[in-house]
């Protein structure tokens, strides 16, 4: 029971850092982009490549992954993504599906289609017992790892300037440039970051969520789920939201596995009946 | 003075439901493919449906405006349901089969509309695609629909007891085309009625609409509700057509294809989806033939060069066919889309 809660939270905190980026370039820019999945299979990718191609330290090869998924992320904001801003989002959700399918068909093509294995330090696998619970030992890392980040997040968000613009950009993205605030910047900024945290999620996540060409659609849903269950106007909506969907889906398909993902689909229209902007969000006027 | 103003209005609407030489034409050379390409004819079966499909899918973002990323979910019930009750024997002539499951489809598309018209355009993308998946959760899981495996042992019967359904596909693609072209009149009748001028002033402005005396709410739930009931149809008839029903009728590909289908062939005008529907399968079939395992690279840059070009730009190429829609459109905006008179050949 414990370590169903304990592999949720971990499963959870994971869903977070892949879709927070998501969280905030949808609240920033009411942009609908479908194909953040794409970034973070790319880290995954590239965490596979470094370690087992390469010999690289698993550790070593984490903020690299951040770093080369950032790097992407920022590249294409600033290439294509940039066009597409002001579309409605027919066009967006148009352009970023046909990202995520070239994505899909490139990484088939480049890396072959078979699910991929990063090889992850020997001290970190197994479990250990603590007072009764299985502790999967590359799950407690995922916590660690995650809740750090997370209380980073926060951090950044609540105490920094940067953080300030960007709440502030977020609110009222027109008052916000009126101020002085280089709202586009901030935005490619965050675009990257988002990105950039999108493609650590993927390589720490590869081998918990598995990783195959199809990742960016298997886990479009989720992503999703999180964000308009969350909501985008904070940063601890779309967390609950993830601990919620991680727990939810880990018990679901441990207690109820003849209905598999259902009854996380099931959630989620639920709520969306019920709150339809978000489980967590305040009611913004726009 | 009101009744002048509603004589006029119905005027103007007639006006625009009549026959234009262009659609004759189309409508004769889809007669004249049948004499002129049996070979093909397994094909163009399938490029009828993919049109229904389309147009099903028009009627909702052409038409009313509401952006679906789960339209295969209707699509997909109709065509287990039709795999279903052909299987059972419940319904045995084809026909009928196919109305069961429209009607099927439709109740599905009532129950979810209201779902769908929670929320603005990003709910809206979500509750589709979760009903989809749900419905495809569904469909893997159940035993009476074979799950992963798909529907299978699927006998036809022959149309109404007379055309029995052939290897090469000369029943299916006649049986596909006379159920596109009766239910295409159908839809025209509908966009060319008040109710469909409704529904286009609810796509342009649903305040506005509201604010004249439009029952948005109602109106957006019927054409849904519309809209699954064509959806449904199609799907029937792949099933019908194919003797087959599979997973990948729910899949989110299929949602995405008709997206794309109908944006290559331009919105709001009916035709968009049939043509697109044509188009796309020309194009699948040549890039399929350069990289089979890699078609969907090439769906993905199709979708992102459109966007990036622009719809409009995009689509006017070909839309020779479109200039009598665009003439409507104008009379209805009153020119504030200025038709780019487009000289280019078409490729």
């Amino acid at each position: 029971m414990l370590t169903i809660l304990f592999d949720g939270i971990a499963y959870g905190m994971l869903l977070f850092v892949l879709a927070c980026g998501l969280a905030v370039t949808l609240g920033l820019m009411n942009f609908v982009n479908l194909a953040h999945g794409a970034f973070a299979m790319a880290g995954g990718y590239i965490t596979v490549v470094l370690v087992n191609r390469l010999g690289l330290p698993f550790f070593a090869a984490l903020p690299l992954a951040f770093l080369a998924s950032a790097l992407l992320g920022l590249l294409l904001e600033r290439t294509v993504y940039v066009h597409v801003y002001s579309r409605g989002h027919l066009e967006q959700v148009l352009f970023t599906i046909g990202l995520v399918f070239m994505a899909v068909a490139a990484v088939d093509y480049v890396m072959g289609s078979q699910q991929q294995f990063v090889a992850i330090p020997s001290y970190l696998q197994g479990q250990f017992n603590f007072f009764g619970i299985g502790v999967g030992r590359y799950r407690l890392l995922i916590i660690v790892i995650c809740g750090l980040l997370t209380v980073a997040l926060q951090f950044t968000l609540a105490r920094t300037r940067f953080g300030s613009r960007l709440r502030a950009a977020v609110d009222d993205a027109r008052v916000a440039r009126g101020l002085g605030i280089n709202v586009n910047a901030v935005f490619a900024v965050t675009f990257a970051f988002g990105s950039g945290l999108a493609g650590l999620g993927g390589a720490l996540g590869a081998e918990i969520l598995g990783l195959d060409p199809n990742f960016p659609l298997k886990f479009m849903i989720y992503f999703l789920i999180v964000v308009t269950v969350g909501g985008t106007s904070s940063i601890t909506g779309p967390f609950l939201a993830s601990l919620l969907l991680g727990i939810g889906d880990v018990a679901g398909k441990y207690y109820m596995p003849q209905f598999g993902s259902f009854v996380i689909y099931t959630i989620m229209i639920v709520v969306l009946i019920w709150r339809p902007q978000g489980l967590f969000a305040r009611a913004v006027a726009r | 003075m009101p009744h002048a103003s509603i004589d006029k209005a119905a005027a103007r609407l007639r006006a625009q439901a009549r026959w234009r030489p262009l659609e004759i034409a189309f409508w004769l050379a889809a007669v004249a493919s049948y004499f002129l390409m049996p070979s093909w004819h397994l094909i163009l079966a399938e490029v009828a449906i993919l049109g229904l499909f389309a147009l099903s899918l028009d009627l909702l973002l052409g038409y009313a405006g509401i952006v679906s990323l789960g339209h295969a979910a209707f699509f997909g019930f109709g065509a287990y349901v039709a795999g279903l009750i052909a299987k059972y024997g419940l319904v045995t002539e084809p026909v009928l089969a196919l109305v069961v499951s429209g009607i099927a489809a439709a109740l599905v598309g009532f129950v979810t509309s209201f779902l769908v018209l929670r929320g603005a355009d990003l709910t809206r993308l979500m509750v589709t695609l979760g009903v989809a998946l749900v419905l495809r959760e569904i469909a893997n899981r159940l035993a009476i629909t074979g799950g992963a495996d798909g529907l299978q042992g699927i006998t036809i019967g022959p149309i109404f007891g007379v055309f029995p359904f052939d290897i090469a596909g000369h029943t299916a693609y006649v049986y596909s085309l006379v159920v596109l072209f009766v239910l295409f009149l159908l839809a025209r009748r509908i966009v060319h009625s008040p109710f469909g001028l409704s529904l286009r002033s609810i796509k342009g402005n649903s305040l506005r609409a509201a604010a004249i005396g439009i029952p948005v709410n109602r109106r957006l739930i019927a054409v849904y509700t519309i809209g699954a009931a064509y959806a449904g149809v199609a799907g029937a008839l792949l099933t019908q057509t194919t003797q087959f029903a599979s997973l990948s009728v729910l899949d989110f590909e299929r949602s995405a294809d008709v997206l794309l289908i109908l944006i290559i062939g331009g919105t709001g005008y009916l035709y968009g989806g049939l043509v697109g529907a044509i188009l796309f399968k020309l194009m699948q079939d040549w890039l399929a033939n350069l990289t089979p395992q890699y078609w969907m690279f090439w769906i993905g840059l199709i979708l992102v060069l459109i966007v990036v070009i622009g719809r409009e730009r995009m689509t006017g190429w070909w839309l020779n066919f479109a200039a009598t829609a665009r003439e409507l459109g104008r009379r209805l905006i009153g020119g504030r889309r200025l038709a780019s008179s487009s000289t280019q050949d078409p490729r």
